[in-house]
């Protein structure tokens, strides 16, 4: 901008003549919406602050409680081994379903059939009573082989092995799909230039598909994730002590059941929060090499905001922010 | 016979009904550079991607260096090639392609380095040398820690081009390599393929480029329809077309 010769910029630092002074348009509406905001939250805090129902001291006492957190523990080994085993399974079925046997695509597709189109609830329940089906579990060659392992169901197949089992092979079924969607999103191209370079095609999907699959896989599969550590609740109806089965047995002796469910609902909202900033993360990390630039940390935005609003003082700096 | 890096007898290549190859014949001797001109459909980019077996053939036969693309000869039965096979011939024909396409999530470096580490097994620092010389070379030296979304088009393709050149290849294949690109920066990926060819690399170049092909160019081939309609001599090609066909075209692009 500087030292241009064009009269209208030549002029600008003394005030530009045509420079917009006008009469900013009134939003009356936008004051009404945000008194209704503000009025109906002071009504929200003010009856949670008060209704002595919620317990709040209560609500302190048992927020650390070891048995709290004992159920928290447990709520968050179900979800890492759920979730291990549905996106192990996952990338399995997403390549199978993508094989040119169809055989094996057929039987990726029947286990994605299968397992979507019933409910996980139901799932669990089935793991949990699988020795009223099976009641003896052995390992060996089929058909009258010879046996070379074998126990009780109710032994192998215990609630924390159902829980895992119900709740990791639903999620395989879902992460199939997220993955065979990231697998096809990779440009064709991609593949021929590996393959001309002679890489096989195992090695084309670890080093060269996969890697770029993941930006598409992994906003999914946080989704996955946080949904699996809330879904993993479900596990309180076969009775294994997960975050809400261990208040719920505080509660059927206390009957302190609100407070203890907003203890619970705490350590959900803690979790989830958590997990969508490691997400917020993880996405950045797999954008590499997609955008010119990474998009800024939260750290960073603050950095730069502070920047401007430093520099905004200084009238060059000033005219820059205008344009 | 001997001479020859690639052999083509009557090759056909059908896509369902549509036969795009019609019995392609033709030799590339050893340090030739041919380049095949002709409208698009004519097969060229097919042919191309046959002779390192990207695309399967039907019919005749298709020799690299004296041996069969994709198959093994016993007796009078041919068998396919392993994947593993398949693989190991491809590593020594190198392929630039008209849309680059380089790796977008690894560095130039990496994207220069990953077949011959992964590939052919050449240590990582040697791998790195060669790979900064090839760079280089390509005028592309103080772009290693870069990604391919940060380069222009035609920095694109100069490391596509080292990119294939990492693996020693015995033979480039080019698609359209300046297509994609903004006319200005076709000079210098142009620059880069002519000093290869100075360099005694046997090329194979699909190009619409008819100044390339007329200066860097050793044989031109004109395809039409799925067969060679002329080849010969570029500067000859190219001022006295002797076919109706690629005078009508020639008459079009010059």
């Amino acid at each position: 901008m500087s030292g241009s010769a064009d009269t209208q910029q030549a002029r600008a630092p003394a005030g530009r003549p045509d420079d917009v002074k006008a009469v900013p348009v009134r939003h009356p509406g936008r004051w009404v919406s945000g008194a209704i905001v503000v009025l109906v939250g002071a009504i929200v805090v003010n009856s949670v602050a008060t209704n002595p129902r919620f317990g709040w001291g209560t609500v302190g006492h048992y927020l650390f409680s070891s048995r709290i957190l004992d159920g928290l523990r447990v709520t968050l080994e179900l979800t890492v081994i759920a979730m291990a085993i549905g996106i192990v399974l996952g990338v399995a079925l997403a390549v199978m379903r993508l094989s040119p046997n169809p055989l094996v695509k057929g039987a990726s597709s029947f286990y994605i059939w299968f397992f979507r189109g019933t409910p996980v609830l139901v799932q669990l329940l089935f793991w949990s009573f699988i020795a009223a089906l099976y009641p003896r579990l052995s390992f060996g060659i089929p058909f009258g082989g010879p046996e070379l392992w074998h126990g009780s169901a109710n032994a192998v197949i215990t609630p924390f092995v159902a829980a895992i089992l119900g709740l990791g092979l639903n999620e395989g079924a879902y992460m199939a799909e997220i993955v065979r969607a990231g697998i096809v999103s990779v440009d064709e191209g991609q593949t021929e230039a590996a393959q001309a370079l002679g890489m096989t095609r195992l090695r084309t999907m670890r080093r060269i598909v996969l890697p770029q699959a993941m930006r598409v896989i992994i906003p999914p599969t946080g989704n996955e994730t946080i949904s699996m550590l809330k879904t993993s609740s479900l596990v309180s109806v076969i009775a294994y002590p997960e975050l809400l089965y261990s208040a719920q047995l505080i509660y059927d002796v206390n009957y302190r059941q609100i407070p203890l469910l907003v203890v619970v609902s705490i350590w959900y909202l803690v979790l989830t929060t958590i997990l969508s900033i490691g997400q917020y993360y993880v996405e950045r990390r797999f954008g590499r090499g997609t955008a010119r630039e990474l998009p800024p940390t939260p750290l960073q935005r603050l950095r730069r905001n502070l920047a401007i609003r430093h520099a905004a003082v200084e009238p060059p700096a000033a005219s820059e922010e205008r344009r | 016979m001997t001479e020859s890096m690639v052999r083509a007898e009557g090759v056909h290549k059908r896509f369902g009904r549509l036969e795009v190859l019609k019995g392609i014949s033709l030799d590339v001797r050893a340090g030739e550079v041919m380049c095949l001109l002709g409208p698009s459909g004519s097969g060229k980019s097919t042919f191309l991607r046959c002779i390192n077996h990207l695309e399967k053939i039907d019919a005749g036969r298709l020799y690299v260096d004296g041996e069969l693309v994709g198959y093994r000869q016993a007796g009078d039965t041919l068998h396919e090639l392993r994947d593993g096979d398949v693989c190991r011939k491809r590593a020594e024909i190198g392929m630039v392609f008209q849309r680059f396409n380089l790796f977008p999530h690894m560095t130039v470096l990496e994207n220069v380095t990953e077949a011959p580490v992964g590939v052919k097994g050449v240590r990582r620092a040697d791998a790195i040398a060669r790979a900064e010389e090839l760079l280089a070379r390509v005028g592309l030296q103080d772009k290693l820690r870069n990604y391919p979304a940060q380069l222009s088009g035609g920095q694109q393709q100069r490391v596509a081009i080292a990119r294939a050149l990492a693996m020693d290849p015995k033979l480039m294949l080019f698609d359209e390599p300046t297509s994609a690109l903004d006319p200005e920066l076709v000079g210098d990926v142009l620059d880069a393929m002519r000093q290869l060819a100075a360099d005694g690399m046997t090329m194979v170049v699909v190009t619409h480029e008819i100044g390339f092909a007329r200066e860097a160019g050793d044989t031109l081939v004109f395809m039409d329809g799925g067969v060679v309609v002329e080849s010969g001599n570029p500067r000859d090609v190219l001022a006295n077309p002797r076919h109706e066909r690629t005078r009508s075209f020639l008459s079009k692009v010059l």
